[in-house]
């Protein structure tokens, strides 16, 4: 669905030059579900923005749904929905007719529209709005409007730039629902970008994490925490023990986490399978006549695969 | 491909002018304007000329061409400012990602704000007729053609600048202000340039809009061949091949 090869776009910001992509090289088969994962500025949205044609690669080169973005850019269009960040539809303006008008831009006859549409506003949990002015829909009804207006034509292959931000959790989940029912029905390839870590987790069925412009990781979620992060185990213990602790699990890499406090000092200990490393650990320290506060065992997140492989957390940014 | 291209505008146009059809009364207050014109300036006019002479006959004549120009500029020059609320908002981002030809963009919004014109037109010249007002229809509608191709220019241009302007919105209309009037007025729209001095008689031949109000006032008094309306006519498509080359560069090589 989507190859391309050495992609970059770089911005001319007064008289300095800002290289926002700087060569991505990305394949997306037909019926996935990919997502951009990266901190604000990693030049997600600029990929984003040359797939669907909107912007013009500096250099490099992108076939979308088999058509190249350069030469073509209306055909990409046609073939794709696209669903940016902010509201897609016009807020002066009626919610069916904003949603016929769409699929007649898409060239669809008017019938085609209504049933489209009609489809749509049923599975979105629309119906009944479709006279209300869209400057008067809840912040979760409009993002729902985006996914119908972002779907009307029935395209293969749907970006989606940051579709949850700013969205409180119940909303998210809803949405979510949808996009995953509307994928599973249509078989529709997906591409989105979010700077959430646990949406790319749960969510998509391939992470592409994404730094100052290149790819730095590209795989599931569970191979990217296997390989690049791998389970942890925390231990705490009295202060004055701390020396003794660390170096008992000196060869499972054991270093402070906290600095010391009233508790005790928190010592953080890479392990494979934390759950299971846990009794043979604390057997070890008790052994050794080490009094162990507390002990809690972390499967790692996506932010610490972006923490392993950049130094810095996604989570700063926000 | 133009017949995709017609179709285009034909839809640009028609969700534009949707706002309109759901909500007529928004139309009514656009309607007021001309009129108040009309009515408070017009018998100023015809004050200021004793008998009209400096107006070649009637002052109503001479006036009323120049109020419908001036409603197609105030209509057109404001294609940016709803394009502008829509930047802001995200929905022209949607629609510039649908395979909507750039140039239908643009011309189908300038066509929108020429929408109420012709409404506004029809109004205003069959108030005038009571008071004198000569109506001659085939030529009135061979203005308002001129008026349509000027204004899509004018259109383009202001969507251009909304563009430009996209984040600063206070740009938007400082400049279309500062340029409305002097051009309004250096056109000899509202008083005749005659006796004004020179260097303003120099500043209205480089004038586009001079050219269209001159023909304009020819076609209402009722003559079609004359040199002064074809020069309207090439005002006007210049007017309309510049503005919708700026605005179309302007689409493409912008990051909205």
């Amino acid at each position: 669905m989507i190859h391309t090869d050495a992609l970059a776009r770089t911005f001319t910001v007064g008289k300095e030059r800002v290289e926002a992509v700087r060569g991505i090289d990305l394949d997306v088969a037909e019926g996935e579900l990919v997502a951009f994962l990266g901190p604000n500025g990693a030049g997600k949205s600029t990929t984003l923005r040359m797939l669907t044609s909107l912007l013009p690669p500096t250099s490099g080169t992108a076939q979308v749904a088999g058509i190249d973005v350069v030469a073509e850019p209306a055909e990409v269009r046609r073939r794709i929905g696209y669903i940016g960040q902010k509201d897609g539809a016009g807020h002066n303006y009626r919610v069916w007719d904003e949603l016929l008008m769409q699929g007649r831009f898409y060239g669809m006859s008017k019938a085609d529209a209504v049933a489209s549409g009609s489809e749509l506003l049923a599975s979105l949990d629309l119906e009944g709005l479709r006279t209300r002015k869209v400057s008067s829909l809840s912040g979760g009804q409009k993002r729902r409007l985006d996914i119908a207006l972002g779907l009307i034509h029935k395209p293969g292959l749907l970006f989606l730039d940051e579709p949850s931000t700013g969205m409180d959790p119940q909303n998210r989940a809803n949405l979510w629902e949808h996009i995953l029912r509307i994928r599973e029905e249509r078989g529709t390839t997906i591409l989105l970008t979010t700077h959430y870590l646990d949406e790319a987790d749960q969510m998509a069925e391939r992470v592409v994490i994404v730094d100052h412009g290149r790819i730095i990781a590209d795989d599931t979620a569970d191979a990217l925490k296997r390989k690049q992060a791998g389970d942890r185990l925390t231990v705490v213990v009295r202060p004055d023990q701390a020396d003794t602790a660390q170096t008992l699990l000196a060869t499972e890499g054991a270093e402070p986490a906290s600095r010391p406090d009233a508790d005790g000092v928190a010592l953080s200990v890479r392990v494979e399978a934390a759950s299971h490393a846990m009794p043979g650990v604390l057997e070890r320290l008790r052994a050794a006549g080490v009094d162990v506060v507390a002990a809690s065992a972390h499967r790692p997140t996506l932010d610490d695969v972006f923490l392993n492989l950049t130094g810095r957390s996604l989570r700063e940014g926000e | 491909m133009s017949m995709a291209i017609a179709l285009d505008v034909r839809n640009v146009w028609w969700r534009e002018t949707l706002t309109i059809v759901r909500d007529p009364f928004s139309l009514i207050f656009s309607l007021l304007q001309p009129l108040v014109f009309l009515g408070l300036f017009g018998p100023l006019l015809s004050g200021l000329a004793g008998n009209g002479e400096l107006f070649g006959g009637s002052s109503l004549q001479w006036f009323l061409p120049g109020v419908v120009v001036m409603i197609t500029m105030f209509g057109t020059s404001m294609t940016g400012a709803n394009l502008q609320f829509e930047i802001m908002t995200g929905a022209f981002e949607r629609m510039l990602a649908t395979p909507l030809s750039r140039t239908s963009l643009m011309v189908g919004r300038a066509l929108k704000e020429l929408t109420p014109l012709v409404v506004q037109a029809l109004i205003v010249t069959l108030v005038a007729i009571p008071f004198g007002f000569v109506l001659y229809p085939l030529h009135v509608l061979v203005g308002l053609l001129m008026l349509g191709i000027f204004g899509v220019g004018v259109g383009a241009l202001s969507y251009a600048l909304a563009i430009a302007a996209r984040k600063t919105e206070w740009i938007f209309w400082a400049v279309q202000q500062s340029l409305l009037f002097p051009l309004l007025i250096l056109s000899g729209m509202m008083l005749p340039l005659e006796t004004g001095p020179g260097w303003m008689q120099v500043a209205s031949k480089v004038n586009p809009l001079t050219y269209i109000v001159d023909a304009e006032r020819v076609l209402f008094s009722g003559t079609l061949a004359s040199p002064t309306v074809a020069w309207g006519f090439v005002a006007a498509v210049v007017t309309a091949a510049v503005g919708l080359f700026v605005g179309i560069r302007s689409i493409r090589t912008a990051t909205i």
